[in-house]
């Protein structure tokens, strides 16, 4: 099976993850679409890894998986803290980003 | 003996300066110190003369130069005085007329808080007047000629508290700055063509520069002794200039300052000598205003504005002659020295019956004073004799020869000249005449003004009535002493130039032609105002008269052609200023904030559209980097 | 080398500008001393330049130059120099300063009734913000680096804004709070109008460089090194490029000057401001756009100044004119006399272009006189508007009956403005106009009318605040004060001699001219006589 395919799954999965960070109200739901999105472009640098016989696209994807945990940890609190304030953790509630 | 011209400039500006830093300490002797300064010149002024005499005709010149003034490069213009025979007249003039008028202001003013305020501007004006007359370049001249403006404004405008002086204070210098442009032009033009402005290089060289040129430069001489001379059309100014205190007007309003314009054109004789054309147009104002001048005389109820009137057709007299060329610069300059005498004397008169009146100013608020003031009549009535030319008076000699030369200009020109001289010859006896009757004959038709105090009609102390009884004697040997031998031709050749010129009627016949016009204008003014009372408010009269009541409409003119729309102009400019010119900046400026309004929406707070915003924008880069690569 | 007197004279008053902010809340009247002291040490700074500056044949153009390197990567050297012009301007700021300082006494102080808190300090910084001004015009007068120019003529607006902004007038019928927002406008105007030109101007100056750069061993903004290589032929700007670098310059020097149509920012920031400020504004700070014309349009770009001449004349000529019609239009006195000034500079900036020795040495001293008279007037104004807290001429009349000092002084300041023969600006004005008629006589002839619409817009003023009856609430009007008097009376002598006797002061400028002139490769037109012969042949 060549790696293309590969990339071609990676971007199918972007765009579900981009589609549902934009379509999706509910916080949770959007943390996990950008997961998503995190994890095709993981698959994608793997996939270049593969392609171009060096580690580097591998390498990335590590520190790309580490980011995203330390992400993960960091926005779950902030759903958490904003649904106890609000009761909600629909994203269009909390409309105060700005002046 | 040169340094003395610079002391007699440098007097009475050193009295004003004094006068006027010297504050209250000086209230009390203020006058007397002006007067004497103002005596010192004429003693100065006296001095030089006969040494002036003591030499040889060619040369009878004295220059002094004082210091470099203006150096930038070929523009050099230095403060020197030059002093030859027509200067010399002047400063007779200036100083005889101007000490005596000091020593009447103080009887005059001898009431008025700010005395020591009028004397300081009398000096100032008398410093003005000298530098004016000695200067041996037009820039140092230009100075005098703004200087005496500057006096004159002052002294229109004394009495501030009254908004009608202090309005013909402005319109008399805003009138005169117009003039003032002309000779700016002229300094300009001289020193384009000449490299100089001074009067040696200019005069004697102007034979060498194209007509054109000097045309131009003659009719910009023209413009300036319009202005200061009260010559159609600047001429609106002079009858306001009334408003200031009246010894103002005899020195500055009749004698001096306004004569002004002839001594200019006089002394640039040489250039005008070549400019044929500009000369006609002097002549033309000279007789327009002639008649001018004398129409408004002849309907004015305010005695200081009829003899305004007066002043303006006397000086019509020099500036045609003036315009007529060598034949008539004499003349000009003989008129103009015995009219300084007579038309000052006639208005030290006027305020001598003022300051008997409590200031009133309508003949028909007269009547009958010569029992009241016999000598202010005695005086008056000679010089009116002397203005209306009456045989062997001053005023006889000197209009002679000016109507005279007249007729000398040859062909139809000639007979026209003459013939309008005549006219105002005759106009002259009327207006005089009637102003005489008003004033001093028929019944008393003065009565008690508002608060019921009527007036005393009195005779004037001493410091008043010398110096008209000085002035009237003037007037009746003056013109007899420069007619014997005429000692004041040769005098004033060597500078002005003399031709004659070949007249189709003899002096004898033009003697007794202005005699009968006069005895006709004479009669005319018994006719109506001598042979029954003169009623106590003005008849309407006929369209004519009611015209010259209004100054001919000059000023309706003046304000329908440049007042009115000036106005509209400036309001319609600070609109535009304000709509156009700042509206262009702030418009720019609101549509920076308009555009930043709109911008801000974008920041809606909403996380979604921030989301799109930035899968937007990583698109459109991954677009364009594409679209790098396939180019 | 030498003792750097002109760095010296400029740092006079910036040490005052720090010593005296720092001065304590309380201490105030301590404050106006310390910041009369350094003025009065700055003008003796300036004497001492004036007395040690040689006018004689074979003296160096630049003189009691200073040169440290500084950015030297980009070549900016803090190079400082005079010519005669700018000698005749230093002296113009540093003696001027004083008086305003002398005339704006009491003007910073806190307002009746209002306790000032005890870190709120406005007389020391007016003060201190004068003084600051100070330093940098003298600065931009004295710099002969493009660069370091530039720096001064932009850092200047920075102390301005806030004297505008921050200082007025007492509070007419608007109420303190309307004329707090007007004087913000005006404020913000000033500033962006002034900081467009300066931008545009950092970007040609920046194109000079790299034209430097270009041709040259290294790029370099110093003025005398640019010169020197334009006369060896080393530097030849295309014409295209030195039009545009032109135009940068001049726009910038324009909109400071102000010419017209770039012109209404300066009625707003001198009818807003008090007095002594309205006075900076026109008659020092915006004379460095006049200067930098003179010295950096001109020196840099004789081909391009000569190209833009019949546009600078046709504009210096609406300005001359427009303004003094907009003079006689308004009701505000300090906006009339505001607007006088946009028709003096008009004459500035005519003769200047005129390219003759009288027109170029006739704007110099015009910018000396016009600063003075301006001064004189503007200040008498100020003590007038003090008395009474209103601007605009209707409310006065019949003056001169309770205060004739104040009328007659004035009265002598207005006729300074309007050029009468025997006060300094008659001697400037006509210089122009004759440097202007020599070269282009229609344009003389149109500058001549100035003439006339001076008089009268200063006469009408005269008479309406001045003249006829007492207006009511007048009656108790004091005269002028000591301190006023000592404040305008050294101002009238000045001009009186100036008027009189201004051969010293052209003396240090005609050679400063010479050279401007043979920059831009110009000679005075020659007189036409005999035209006679002329025609003959």
């Amino acid at each position: 099976m060549s790696p293309e395919n590969y990339l071609y799954l990676a971007a199918l999965l972007f765009t579900l993850g981009a589609c549902g960070v934009l379509l999706r109200r509910n916080a949770i739901v959007v943390f996990m679409s950008i997961e998503l999105m995190l994890n095709a472009a993981n698959l994608a640098l793997v996939a270049f890894s593969r392609m171009h016989g060096n580690l580097d696209g591998q390498i990335m994807a590590f520190f790309v998986m580490v980011v995203a945990a330390a992400e993960v940890v960091v926005g779950l609190a902030i759903i958490v803290m904003v649904y106890r304030a609000r009761h909600s953790a629909s994203v269009d509630d909390a409309s105060l980003m700005k002046l | 003996m040169e340094s003395l011209i610079g002391l007699l400039v440098g007097a009475p500006l050193f009295g004003a300066a004094v006068l006027l830093l010297g504050g209250r300490r000086l209230d009390r002797v203020g006058h007397w110190l002006a007067t004497g300064l103002a005596a010192v010149s004429f003693v100065l002024a006296v001095v030089l003369f006969f040494d002036l005499l003591e030499k040889e005709g060619e040369d009878r010149a004295l220059h002094q130069h004082l210091f470099s003034w203006v150096p930038v490069a070929d523009f050099q213009a230095d403060v020197a005085f030059q002093l030859d025979q027509l200067s010399m007249t002047f400063v007779l003039l200036i100083t005889s007329v101007g000490t005596l008028i000091h020593l009447y202001s103080v009887g005059y003013m001898e009431h008025d808080e700010r005395r020591r305020r009028f004397f300081a501007y009398l000096n100032l004006f008398l410093g003005a007047m000298l530098l004016l007359v000695l200067a041996d370049n037009y820039l140092l001249l230009y100075v005098g000629w703004e200087g005496v403006g500057l006096a004159s404004f002052l002294l229109i405008g004394f009495w501030q508290h009254k908004p009608t002086a202090a309005t013909a204070a402005k319109k008399a210098f805003v009138v005169n700055r117009v003039g003032d442009v002309g000779l700016a032009i002229a300094i300009l033009l001289m020193f384009t063509t000449f490299g100089s402005f001074a009067f040696e290089p200019v005069l004697g060289s102007a034979t060498e520069a194209s007509e054109a040129t000097l045309t131009g430069i003659g009719l910009m001489l023209l413009l300036a002794a319009c202005g200061k001379s009260a010559q159609v059309p600047l001429q609106s100014w002079l009858g306001d200039a009334m408003e200031g205190p009246t010894p103002v007007s005899a020195l500055i309003h009749a004698a001096t300052m306004v004569t002004a314009g002839v001594y200019l054109i006089t002394r640039s004789g040489a250039i005008f000598n070549a400019a044929p054309d500009a000369q006609t147009v002097v002549v033309v104002v000279g007789a327009v205003t002639l008649l001018f001048g004398a129409i408004v005389g002849c309907a004015k109820d305010d005695i200081k504005k009829a003899l305004a009137g007066s002043t303006m057709s006397q000086i019509g007299y020099m500036m045609l002659a003036t315009g007529l060329g060598p034949i008539g610069y004499v003349f000009a300059i003989m008129h103009l020295v015995t009219h300084g005498f007579f038309k000052a004397g006639l208005f030290l008169g006027a305020g001598s019956v003022m300051h008997g009146m409590n200031d009133e100013v309508d003949m028909r608020r007269y009547g009958g004073l010569r029992k009241h003031m016999p000598i202010t009549f005695v005086t008056f009535g000679l010089a009116y004799l002397a203005i209306i030319g009456f045989p062997y008076l001053s005023g006889f000699f000197s209009k002679d020869e000016i109507i005279y030369a007249g007729f000398s200009k040859g062909g139809t020109e000639g007979w026209i000249l003459g013939g309008v001289m005549l006219l105002g010859a005759a106009l002259t006896a009327y207006y005089m005449t009637r102003i005489m009757l008003m004033t001093f004959f028929g019944e008393k038709r003065w009565q008690p003004d508002a608060n019921g105090h009527e007036p005393h009609p009195h005779e004037s102390p001493l410091s008043m009535t010398i110096p008209m009884i000085v002035l009237a004697f003037g007037s009746v040997f003056a013109g007899f002493l420069f007619d014997s031998g005429e000692a004041f031709v040769h005098w004033l050749e060597p500078v002005t130039g003399l031709e004659h010129g070949d007249s189709p009627v003899s002096h004898g016949t033009v003697g007794l032609a202005a005699t009968g016009v006069m005895l006709l204008g004479v009669a005319g003014a018994w006719w109506q105002y001598g042979r029954r009372p003169v009623p106590a408010v003005a008849p309407t009269g006929g369209l004519l008269t009611r015209a010259a009541r209004r100054d001919l409409l000059q000023d309706d003119f003046n304000h329908a052609a440049f007042v009115t729309p000036g106005n509209y102009l400036t309001r319609g400019l600070v609109y535009l200023d304000h709509k156009l010119v700042d509206g262009v900046v702030n418009g720019t400026a609101a549509s920076f904030g308009g555009l930043s309004g709109r911008l801000r929406r974008i920041q809606n707070g909403f996380a979604r559209s921030y989301a799109v915003s930035m899968f937007g924008g990583a698109a459109l880069l991954v677009a364009a980097t594409l679209l790098m690569r396939a180019v | 080398m030498s003792f750097p007197l002109l760095t010296a004279t400029a740092l006079t008053p910036a040490i005052g500008a720090i010593v005296t902010a720092a001065v304590p809340a309380a201490r105030r009247t301590a404050a106006k001393w310390l910041a009369l002291l350094f003025s009065l040490a700055t003008a003796g700074f300036a004497a001492a330049v004036l007395l040690r500056f040689d006018t004689g044949d074979g003296a160096d153009r630049f003189q009691l130059t200073e040169s440290r390197s500084w950015i030297e990567d980009f070549g900016v050297r803090y190079e400082l120099g005079v010519d005669g012009i700018g000698v005749a301007m230093i002296a113009l700021t540093a003696v001027l300063i004083p008086f305003l300082i002398g005339a704006g006494w009491n003007d910073a102080d806190p307002k009746e009734g209002q306790t000032p808190a005890t870190r709120w300090r406005p007389t020391q910084g007016f003060f201190a913000l004068i003084l600051a001004v100070e330093a940098m015009v003298i600065l931009s007068f004295a710099a002969t680096d493009v660069f370091l120019f530039y720096i001064f003529f932009e850092a200047m607006l920075i102390p301005m804004y806030f004297l505008i902004g921050g200082f007025g007038d007492r509070a007419g019928e608007q109420g303190e709070e309307g004329q707090a927002r007007q004087r913000s406008y005006a404020a913000v105007k000033f500033l962006l109008y002034n900081l467009a030109g300066g931008l545009i101007m950092l970007a040609a100056v920046i194109g000079l460089y790299i034209a430097t750069a270009d041709q040259l061993d290294a790029g370099t903004f110093s003025l005398q090194a640019i010169l020197d290589a334009r006369a060896s032929g080393d530097l030849e700007l295309a014409t295209g490029t030195e039009r545009w670098l032109f135009l940068g310059f001049f726009i910038a020097f324009a909109i400071k000057a102000p010419l017209w149509p770039v012109h209404t920012w300066l009625p707003n920031a001198m009818g807003e401001s008090t007095a002594p400020v309205a006075v900076l504004i026109t008659a020092v700070v915006d004379k460095v756009g006049t200067f930098a014309m003179l010295r950096f349009c001109l020196g840099l770009f004789p081909e391009a100044s000569e190209w833009a001449t019949p546009v600078v004349i046709t504009l210096a000529l609406v300005s001359i004119i427009y303004g003094a019609l907009l003079a006689l239009g308004q009701r505000d006195m300090k906006r009339l006399i505001a607007y006088a000034s946009v028709s003096h500079f008009g004459f500035i900036v005519l003769g200047i272009f005129a390219m003759t020795s009288q027109g170029q040495g006739g704007a110099t001293l015009y910018m000396i006189n016009h600063g003075i008279a301006t001064a004189a007037l503007m200040l008498v104004a100020g003590f007038l508007i003090s008395r009474r807290g209103s601007r605009l001429i209707a409310d006065y009349g019949g003056v001169q009956k309770t205060a004739p000092m104040l009328a007659g002084t004035f009265l002598i300041g207005g006729l300074a403005t309007l050029s009468l023969p025997g006060t300094g600006p008659f001697v400037s004005e006509f210089l122009v106009l004759v440097g202007t008629f020599s070269r282009y006589e229609v344009a003389g002839i149109i500058a001549c009318s100035g003439i006339v619409l001076a008089a009268l817009y200063v006469l009408v003023l005269y008479q309406r605040t001045m003249t006829g009856p007492l207006k009511e609430g007048l009656e108790k009007l004091p005269d002028l004060k000591v301190r006023e008097l000592a404040v305008v009376g050294p101002l009238i002598g000045l001009l009186l001699f100036l008027g009189v006797y201004p051969k010293p002061l052209t003396d240090i400028v005609n050679p400063a001219v010479e050279h401007t002139l043979s920059d831009v490769e110009q000679t005075d037109p020659q007189p036409h006589v005999p035209e006679v012969e002329a025609t003959r042949e």
